[in-house]
């Protein structure tokens, strides 16, 4: 405890030091090296420790194994690699895997826990059971376990690729995973892209202008339906300028495996649809929990003033309950990303599952398991500072 | 002025609002999205509930022979493999002539924690208690005495790992989590930066890395000709792991203490640690039952992680089990099913009690 008595006013005599082991002051900074050199010999004793077991048993050290060939291949690429690639870039493909799955599996996880969430205040008692125990039944299951359950559906239970089932002639799934038919890319594409932007652009200064006049004259402008015609127009016209194309890559079944299109293997959905339902069970909860808080008299309140449901959710309940939900959302995004580790349970190349054959192939476990650390201390970090960011956005603005 | 009374007339009975018939008039059928969400629902339900329902009960075999669940499959759940394999799978590799220690030492275990969430038990002896259970536990599954034969931690596997492992790494972190969590309210630098920093590079990091390190890097840091046994690592490990988690939900509590009732301490001269002991402390950690309950749930789920590690706990044990079993393999989402089962029922009752403890706490603060 930091000493009391040296906190006076300024026009009093500054307090006389007391050296002995009865000051509270004293004994703290004694407290403090005592902590320090508890630790610092732990430490010490730790890697002293390693050094010698590693100069024992011929364990080389450090990060030179990076630049040389990695001599493994892996089965789900973003970026060209192969196996006489540098760790490096084994490395790095199993990063872009992992912020591949956590990244999507993040928006469709709060699109589906925010459904869940609201469904648990539905006027419909089927609708209000069923997302009850959807919620129960996700959350207290070990999701290690759910994303076992559901490779082994993926491949025992769905027909081998010769014979991949049908979804209206577009879509076709196997247990060598879902293809989907893509657009052939050409200049339409990339100027219908370039369309929506621009769409994008026209309904954010709409929205602006809105907002400006109805501050102004009190008459509320509408903002969603011309934003949405906006955006489709920006795209309908980039695509007629760049000749209307309509190529698509569409998968075809063959004999042996389901040619053309683009496709996801098993052990990406199986990531992906596992950690998306589990962590869906907590943002429901996070979500219900945050419209919970806000009191009742506010829509009561909300709707003396006259405004609609709508508005009353959107004005006046949700701006109160993104406050409650935004931490612990934020918590849920970083499980979310750490849970993404147990890909490895299941074979696919995430970052944990590179590491682990890395470890088996050079021994050098030390380095992989601070690699490993590293990306997801930085993912976590990452992710808490946009969050924070978003959630001063959001927080009171108390004047 | 007529002698004749004239009776107003009557009123209509009251709109009846309990029964099920105005139940389902509010609650099923209050507007049409409502409505068409019903019918939608219960079509969905007539569709799919027949062909699950005789998967699940009506078509499903329920004694253990390969054959008629082979001939049933695609048709019927073979809950036979269940039958044939649940020694194999609750308690793993253990001697199976010995797995009455097993048993006996989780049933022992299980009512210890069943005890210690009833208030009544809430006293000094329950400690004594828990050191006594933990004594027997460990007696009954290592053997090695008076008759019992030894049985190495290797072999150890399935529910009583799984609930073993849970347990203690809870309750070994959770005097380490005080003392970060006060340690990090501290007003000394030196130790706020060192709780500060543990926390956060735990909390940072899955799981999973920590196992990693517990079966890769701890070999490494003991001194040389020192092996520790892998059950003891994964222990330390998860103990480390869950520390840092349940710290910050101790703080939550330390932070709702008013500061008042520090002060007060320290105007009757209490010094820190008795403060703390008599003061804070009691009112903080009471404050913080359901957010332990919880972090119990979650350690408890992720005890399965420890099967990558190649300890065999219940999830570990079910693969175990099967995947060296050509003639059962097929029925494995039988069996998964089987083991979703158990640990829905500990941690659904866990979840539930957590409620019930939050409610029963708040009481005093309810006017």
């Amino acid at each position: 405890m930091a000493n009391p008595t040296t906190a006076g006013s300024a026009g009093a005599p500054p307090p006389k030091r007391n050296w002995s082991l009865r000051s509270r002051a004293v004994r703290g900074v004694l407290y403090q090296i005592l902590a320090l050199a508890v630790i610092g010999l732990a430490v010490w004793f730790l890697a002293h420790n390693t050094l010698q077991n590693m100069r024992v048993r011929g364990i080389q050290s450090g990060f030179d194994f990076l630049t040389q060939p990695a001599g493994f291949d892996i089965g789900e690429l973003m970026i060209p690699y192969e196996s006489s690639n540098p760790y490096w870039m084994a490395f790095l493909v199993g990063l872009m895997n992992t912020l591949r799955v956590a990244i999507i599996g993040i928006v469709l996880a709060t699109v589906i826990g925010t459904l869940l969430g609201v469904g648990r205040f539905s006027h419909n008692a089927l609708v209000r059971g069923l997302c009850y125990v959807y919620v129960e039944v996700f959350r207290n299951v070990p999701v290690l376990l759910q994303l076992l359950m559901w490779y082994l559906v993926m491949t025992s239970s769905l027909p081998g690729p010769g014979e991949a089932r049908s979804l209206a002639g577009l879509f076709f799934i196997s247990n060598g995973g879902l293809s989907y038919p893509v657009p052939v890319w050409g200049l339409g594409q990339g100027l219908a892209v370039a369309g929506l932007l621009a769409g994008a652009v026209l309904a954010w200064l709409w929205a602006r202008r809105a907002r400006t006049l109805f501050e102004q004259t009190g008459l509320p402008r509408p903002v969603l339906w011309p934003s949405l015609g906006l955006l489709l127009a920006g795209a309908l016209a980039g695509w007629a300028i760049g000749g209307a194309p309509t190529d698509w890559n569409v998968p075809v079944p063959g004999d042996f495996a389901v040619q053309g299109g683009s496709s996801l293997t098993p052990e990406f959905l199986s990531v992906l649809i596992g950690l998306v339902l589990y962590t869906a069970s907590y943002i429901a909860e996070v979500v219900r929990a945050g419209i919970a808080s806000v009191p009742r008299g506010q829509t009561e309140a909300a709707g003396a003033l006259g405004l609609a449901k709508g508005q009353q959710m959107r004005l006046v309940v949700l701006p109160q309950a993104l406050r409650v939900i935004i931490p612990p959302m934020t918590n849920q995004f970083l499980n979310l990303t750490k849970n993404s580790s147990l890909a490895v349970a299941i074979g696919y190349p995430d970052v944990v599952s590179i590491s682990n054959t890395a470890i088996n192939q050079t021994g050098r476990a030390i380095e992989c398991i601070a690699i490993i650390m590293l990306v997801y201390l930085s993912t976590s970090l990452g992710t808490s500072a946009l969050m924070n960011w978003y959630n001063k956005r959001a927080a009171i603005k108390e004047r | 002025m007529s002698d004749t009374f004239q009776p107003i007339a009557p009123r209509p009975a009251p709109i009846r609002t309990e029964g099920f018939v105005p139940w389902a008039k509010a609650n099923l059928f209050g507007n049409w999205a409502s409505s068409l969400a019903t019918v939608l629902l219960l079509g969905l339900a007539l569709w799919w509930l027949p062909g699950l329902l005789n998967w699940v009960i009506f078509k499903a075999v329920w004694v253990p022979k390969v054959d008629q669940c082979q001939a049933a499959r695609e048709i019927g759940a073979c809950w036979g493999v269940v039958g044939e394999k649940y020694r194999l799978i609750i308690f793993g590799r253990y001697p199976f002539d010995q797995q009455w220690r097993p048993l006996v030492a989780t049933l022992a275990m299980v009512g210890l924690l069943v005890a210690s969430c009833i208030r009544v038990f809430w006293r000094p002896w329950l400690v004594l208690l828990w050191i006594a259970v933990m004594a027997l536990f460990f007696a009954l599954m290592m053997g090695g005495f008076g008759g019992l034969s030894f049985v190495p931690t290797d072999r150890w596997g399935g529910l009583p790992l799984t609930v073993m492992v849970a347990t203690l790494s809870i309750v070994l972190a959770f005097p380490l989590a005080v003392f970060v969590a006060l340690g990090r309210r501290s007003k000394m630098p030196a130790i706020k930066t060192i709780c500060v920093i543990y926390v956060e590079l735990v909390r940072g990091v899955p799981l999973i890395s920590v196992l990693f390190m517990a079966s890769f890097m701890f070999p490494l840091f003991m001194p040389p000709g020192m092996t520790i046994d892998v059950l003891l690592r994964v222990l330390v490990g998860i103990t480390l792991f869950s520390a840092a988690y349940l710290a910050e939900i101790v703080r939550g509590g330390l932070q709702a203490i008013p500061k008042g009732q520090q002060e007060a301490a320290d105007t009757l001269g209490l010094s820190y640690w008795q403060a703390q002991r008599k003061i804070i402390l009691p009112q903080a950690l009471a404050l913080v039952v359901p957010g332990v309950m919880n972090n119990f749930i979650a350690i408890f789920k992720d005890t399965s992680l420890v099967t990558i590690v190649s300890l065999y706990e219940l999830t570990g044990a079910m693969g175990l089990a099967l995947d060296s079993d050509s003639d059962w393999r097929p029925f494995k989402i039988e069996a998964y099913l089987f083991i979703t089962a158990i640990y829905f029922a500990f941690c659904f009752s866990m979840s539930r009690y957590s409620l019930w403890i939050e409610k029963r706490l708040s009481v005093s603060k309810n006017r």
